[in-house]
């Protein structure tokens, strides 16, 4: 009984903040398209799904997703494996810097990108412009970070010893890798791709940009029929569609994750030094880095050309409102703004992340207890799954009343980001939480620890490190957030991606140029809060 | 282990209070805004907080707000998010409750739909000179604030270098001549792109648009996502190393290439589709006359003059002078092309549905 309080207890805090941000918005919405003029026409929605047009775009949804996914895992794992397992010099940076897509604005990317696969681009050759693989490239490239970061944490924590003995009974490094490593790894290998694969499903301007207009998504469907048609039945019918995929994907991968045996070590191991059989791994990653590296680089160069020579004008710029007045503030008061909205969406992220993780790693006892934390850690999952369009309209229509008059606070920005970036901070760190043995746990309490200090002597030393990576990622999640912020976000405080789309929306050549210029001011920034926060460690520790 | 546990909470502790203390975050120093008290001064003037909903495209010089505010003891609020369709879209969904109190950047390609759902209020504005030709026919809901036109473009430069005469009309962007040179935003993803769109069917009629898109396309036209897309992706003047020399753009848009006092691009008058952008007060406002006072201001020199540098439109007031380098590169179209909102509204699915039909072959 006290178990069930206690669980209660901890679920309620982020179950009322999901329930209204998220869960009444998109009822609300759905429900504009199933009520006509007053009546129930659950036929008219049925109807829907029947449209050809709607089949092809949900079928293109589901295999470009799953493409992009797979190829994400394939080129994240030896990267992962390089930057956490292995001591190499920079790595550190090479991790932030890996965060740096995150935050880049799709429109700037995309723009990078077809300057590489374009009619006169140096990949030109390649024929790719506006192709599903320029798609698939383009998901992969702002999506490989998650493998990399969420794998990459569970690998570090990662108890070396039954890798060693299996090595020392003469085991192969393949058949260590396969046997003994990647079955410990598979809760998190899993919860990356099912991270990347909502993403990539919901993935909007990348889609629209690389893909031109004739491959349609559900969600840029949604966007045409919602904004532009008004055909609210057919969007409250593709919104489900998109909540009945994720949800059969989120079940199967739940069933795939399942934690197998403890694997979690208390003490991290020493990164070690390669060796000459790291030799495939260190040049997979050096591919994955350059195929990363090469649009951001053709990024910055662009944003260091004026008038066809190399110039900083552009960055000088930034402090100005722009060419006749484009900006309502400057570019670097709104990287304040974007940064102090930042810490805000981190910090509820984090807390509600390290509750949601708690509360679905803990062993249950019965099998109804284990249904309600299998089913909690679904929900909290939906909001990646879920048009952006969807909630942001569906804030409008049902949060507009008192006690719940919140359309108009500034706080939306922040927790609408929150949001984005908790099945992130979940992913990053249940699957660890979830290798600890219990027995740890127990033996503290046997002791006389009460919950909490059990919690504090076995979690958290072990918790830390992917505490810390998820805490990137929050950051970064909400820094590049454009779909939701661009639409609560106030006029007069409007965050670096919000002003950079508002560059990018006006002639000039010198708006252009300052647009590429905050893009990289915006990904240094985010390098930088990234690499710093890192750095934090618990004392107990010690430095590694 | 003690102590270690408690240094490891103290230092968390201290990053928290950090943050807190150096205002890294957007809690704190921050005044709630007021609640609205609409009301009416002794002598009639409205007061109190106005605000005008818009989309992001949305901007007016500071000092002029400023001046706004101060000479009607109104606090004008405002909210802009997403494109035209956007705002529409929200405008549609909220009027039971709407989310302001007047709304500015509804354009004709979207007028008729907010007008059938009632969205919007009447009120009779004094127009300027000159305004009356982009009133919507027999309705005082909207008031005409700006009119801009998307015209194709053409990079003069390119065309003077290769000793090719640049095409002039719809026809031409068909033509061998121009083979793989024209790149256009989408109809079904850029406001734009529709318009475009509009203009192809003004030209070649119900039936004929289809055809003609058709052979657009075999002649190597390029659909791009949105107007960002086509102008830095793909326009040779775009500034990002774009190969293509005839783009979709505005008719105001030469006065952004000006190179040593001469423009390095032109529009092409006869493939032009007007946009006009209305303001209008919202059914339901909580103060209506704070509302009427905004459109008022709309229209007024002040704003009118700012029009073209501040959103790259056109003034509806001959009252007012467009800045220089807009007299002497952007020139407006004398006969553009029109379709009739009420139709644009009724067929806007269909048409929609036949041009992707249509470019996806």
């Amino acid at each position: 009984m006290r178990r069930l309080v206690a669980l209660a207890a901890l679920a309620l805090g982020p179950v009322l903040l999901l329930g209204v941000f998220f869960v009444l918005p998109v009822s609300g919405m759905v429900s504009r398209g199933f009520w006509v003029d007053g009546r129930l026409d659950v036929g008219g929605v049925l109807d829907v799904l029947t449209r050809p047009r709607v089949l092809r775009v949900a079928w293109f949804t589901v295999w470009s997703s799953t493409v992009a996914t797979v190829v994400a895992v394939l080129l994240g794992m030896p990267a992962a494996h390089a930057l956490h397992r292995l001591a190499l010099p920079g790595r550190r940076v090479v991790r932030a810097a890996l965060l740096v897509p995150f935050v880049l604005p799709t429109v700037v990317v995309g723009v990078a990108f077809r300057q590489l696969l374009g009619e006169s681009g140096p990949l030109g050759f390649l024929g790719l412009d506006g192709t599903p693989v320029a798609i698939v490239a383009g998901l992969v490239f702002f999506n490989v970070a998650v493998v990399i970061r969420a794998v990459g944490a569970a690998w570090e924590s990662l108890d070396p010893r039954p890798g060693e003995a299996a090595a020392a009974l003469g085991a192969a490094p393949w058949q260590v890798f396969l046997t003994v490593t990647l079955p410990a790894l598979r809760p998190a290998i899993v919860s990356a791709a099912s991270v990347v694969f909502l993403f990539c499903a919901t993935a909007f301007g990348v889609v629209l940009t690389l893909g031109g207009v004739r491959h349609a998504t559900v969600e840029t469907e949604i966007y045409l029929l919602t904004t532009t048609l008004f055909d609210l039945r057919a969007a409250a019918a593709l919104s489900l569609v998109q909540l009945v995929v994720v949800v059969v994907l989120l079940v199967v991968a739940a069933r795939l994750r399942a934690t197998p045996d403890a694997s979690t070590a208390r003490t991290a191991p020493r990164p070690r030094r390669p060796r000459r059989r790291d030799v495939p791994v260190l040049l997979a990653t050096t591919l994955l880095l350059g195929l990363v590296a090469l649009p951001i680089v053709t990024l910055v160069a662009g944003s260091l050309h004026v008038d066809g020579a190399w110039s900083l004008e552009n960055y000088r710029r930034l402090t100005t409102p722009g060419e006749d007045q484009a900006l309502l503030v400057p570019v670097t008061t709104a990287l304040v703004t974007s940064l102090r909205t930042a810490v805000d969406a981190t910090w509820m992220a984090l807390l509600m992340g390290l509750a949601v993780a708690l509360l679905v790693t803990r062993r249950s006892r019965t099998r109804a207890e284990r249904r309600v934390r299998g089913a909690l850690d679904l929900f909290f999952m939906l909001p990646l799954g879920v048009s952006a369009v969807t909630i942001g309209f569906g804030f409008l229509i049902s949060l507009d009343r008192p006690p719940l008059d919140l359309r108009d606070s500034p706080m939306l920005v922040p927790i609408a980001q929150a949001l984005v970036a908790l099945p992130l901070v979940v992913r990053t760190i249940a699957p660890v939480l979830g290798g600890i043995d219990d027995k740890q746990r127990q033996a503290a309490a046997s002791l006389g620890a009460s919950p909490w200090r059990a919690s504090l002597t076995v979690d958290l030393p072990v918790v830390w490190k992917p505490l810390l990576a998820a805490s990137g990622f929050a950051f970064a999640a909400s820094l590049g957030e454009f779909g939701a912020t661009a639409f609560l976000a106030r006029d007069e405080r409007p965050t670096v991606p919000v002003v950079i789309f508002r560059l990018l929306g006006h002639p000039g050549e010198h708006n252009y140029g300052m647009a590429l210029a905050a893009s990289v001011v915006l990904a240094v920034a985010t390098a930088v809060v990234v690499l710093a926060v890192e750095r934090l460690r618990v004392p107990s520790l010690g430095a590694v | 282990m003690k102590t270690v546990r408690a240094r490891a909470l103290t230092s968390t502790a201290t990053a928290a209070l950090l943050l807190a203390v150096t205002g890294c975050s957007t809690m704190g120093g921050e005044s709630a805004s007021e609640p609205s008290s609409p009301s009416t001064s002794a002598d009639g003037e409205p007061t109190g907080k106005v605000v005008l909903v818009t989309h992001s495209s949305f901007s007016l010089p500071k000092g002029l707000v400023r001046d706004f505010e101060s000479e009607t003891g109104l606090d004008l609020e405002t909210r802009s998010a997403g494109d035209g369709g956007t705002l529409t879209a929200k405008l549609s969904l909220t009027k039971d409750d709407p989310t302001g109190d007047v709304a500015f950047g509804v354009d004709n390609t979207f007028a008729s739909r907010p007008l059938d759902e009632g969205v919007f209020a009447s009120y009779a504005a004094e127009l300027p000179d000159g305004a009356e030709q982009y009133a919507l026919e027999g309705e005082d809901r909207l008031t005409p604030v700006d009119v801009g036109h998307v015209c194709v473009n053409v990079d003069t430069t390119w065309f003077e270098r290769e000793g090719i005469e640049p095409p002039q009309t719809l026809d031409d962007l068909a033509a061998p001549t121009y083979e793989g040179l024209f790149v256009t935003s989408g109809a079904s993803t850029s406001s734009p792109g529709m318009a475009f769109l509009l203009s192809t069917i003004a030209e070649y009629g119900e039936d004929g648009w289809q055809d003609y898109w058709a052979d657009l396309l075999a002649n190597g036209a390029k659909v791009v996502d949105g107007w960002e897309d086509a102008y830095y992706g793909d326009f040779t003047q775009g500034g990002g190393g774009g190969e293509r020399p005839i783009v979709l753009s505005y008719d105001s848009s030469p006065a952004f290439t000006v190179k040593g006092g001469r423009s390095t691009t032109a529009a092409l008058l006869d493939t032009c589709f007007r946009q006009v952008e209305y303001a209008g007060v919202l059914e339901g406002a909580a103060n209506p006359a704070g509302a009427e006072a905004v459109v008022d201001w709309l229209l007024s020199d002040e704003v009118q003059a700012a029009l073209p540098t501040s959103m790259y439109v056109f003034p509806v007031s001959d009252a007012v002078e467009v800045p220089e380098d807009w007299a002497r590169h952007a020139e407006q179209p004398a006969d553009p092309y029109e379709v009739d909102p009420g139709e644009i509204a009724a067929n806007r699915e269909q048409w929609l549905t036949e041009w992707t039909d249509v470019i996806s072959r």
